[in-house]
């Protein structure tokens, strides 16, 4: 027990928490790499076909990862920002505003591979469906939090926490994305796999394991990232701190 | 927990609060407009706009799609297995566009009775599997209900 309390207030320190999380950048990076190489290469070339589709549902193992984790960023943001604002930790800030771009980019990946899928199967890219519609509206909250973090350029703690209010209001988009197929009529079709519920839509196991492989790689790509760009964050945040002076020249191998 | 942050917290909280009320409110107001689709039951009571576009929604139903001879016109009728109505399309019509399966078509009502497309969306069910399992689905549905037809004469 104590050792988890111990572990909770180095992980709320920038300096604790920038040592202790350097040594997880390598290890995340080669899990990500190699599930991912995995992931692809069994949904993409040995999964069976798909009875009505095809080939053409092989865009799920990206399309289904990428909007899963388009969401889950959010979310982390989202608590991240309730933390920055109630209690003003730093270490919340970094990994909030380092969050941000990496779930924008996941969030344009579910919309453009759904367009790619949606002309053959469908017959268009796009409509104004209650889901893609939500899903649209997440990549601009996405991009309303960094603009409102990037309009704020003398005080960044200030900036951290009015980016941090724009990302609590947005959290109520993610019930609607998630339920959108089931609260109005849609073109897109309802989920064939949730955490609660099972995976009932997909009847193969052959299927479903390299779209879950694929959820846990890209899990892993996102920590390796937000670890590497929330680090960037507090040595820019904390540029005149006697541990910054420390870690880099530690890193440089020069005496400071 | 500091007085502060208990006032922030309560802060963050009426936000959250407030934002989800305001939403929930628009959503369900906007209802209609945020469907994507009217079923052949809305169309069956007249609740759709004359003289301009809607989407209409449902499946197709088995064996009811027919094409016109020395043209790209198809009929086929989409059934929510309450009301049925009537559907006219002039185009290629996307992959996924079979008997049983859903679709939606957007266009205008004619005469009442027949709904003349624009424009053709094929809707995919949550459903994935590979040929066989799907083959395997059918063989097993058939035998259950030869079983159950089966049960059916015995207990006659």
């Amino acid at each position: 027990m104590n050792r988890i309390v111990k572990f909770y207030h180095e992980m709320g320190s920038p300096p604790s928490f920038y040592r202790i999380t350097q040594h997880w950048l390598m290890p995340m990076l080669l899990l990500a790499l190699g599930l991912t190489a995995y992931g692809l290469i069994e949904g993409l070339f040995f999964a069976p076909k798909d009875y009505q589709q095809g080939d053409s549902y092989r865009i799920i193992f990206v399309h289904v990862p990428a909007a899963w984790m388009s969401m889950f960023i959010y979310a982390i943001i989202g608590i991240c920002g309730i933390i920055t604002f109630v209690w003003r930790m730093k270490v919340a800030e970094a990994v909030m505003m380092a969050s941000v771009p990496i779930g924008a980019l996941f969030t344009a990946v579910t919309l453009l591979t759904g367009m790619l899928w949606g002309k053959p199967m469908w017959g268009t890219y796009w409509d104004w469906d209650a889901r893609m519609t939500s899903q649209l509206i997440l990549l601009f909250l996405y991009i309303g939090v960094a603009g409102m973090y990037a309009a704020y350029e003398e005080d960044p703690r200030k900036a951290a926490r009015l980016a941090a209010l724009v990302a609590i209001i947005g959290l109520v988009n993610l019930p609607i994305i998630r339920y959108s197929v089931y609260w109005w009529t849609s073109i897109h079709q309802t989920s064939s796999i949730t955490l609660t519920g099972g995976s009932e839509g997909i009847h193969s196991w052959d299927m479903l394991r390299p779209l879950l492989v694929m959820a846990l790689a890209t899990k892993f790509y996102y920590i390796y990232s937000m670890l590497t760009r929330a680090h960037t964050y507090l040595l820019k945040t904390e540029a005149k701190k006697q541990w910054v002076a420390q870690a880099v020249s530690k890193k440089s191998g020069a005496k400071p | 927990m500091t007085p502060t942050r208990k006032k922030r917290l309560i802060l963050v909280l009426m936000v959250a609060l407030g934002v989800s009320v305001a939403v929930a409110i628009f959503l369900t107001a906007f209802r209609d407009n945020i469907m994507f689709f009217k079923s052949p039951t809305e169309v069956a009571a007249q609740d759709y706009p004359e003289n301009r576009n809607f989407r209409l929604g449902g499946m197709v139903k088995d064996g009811s799609m027919s094409r016109i001879p020395n043209s790209l016109k198809v009929q086929f009728v989409v059934t929510d297995f309450a009301e049925e109505v009537k559907v006219e399309f002039e185009g290629i019509l996307p992959d996924l566009f079979r008997e049983g399966q859903g679709v939606v078509t957007i266009g205008k009502m004619r005469n009442d009775d027949l709904f003349v497309a624009e424009e053709v969306l094929a809707k995919h069910d949550e459903n994935y599997m590979p040929p066989e399992v799907a083959d395997a689905l059918e063989a097993a549905k058939k035998q259950q209900s030869n079983y159950g037809n089966y049960k059916q004469e015995e207990s006659e």
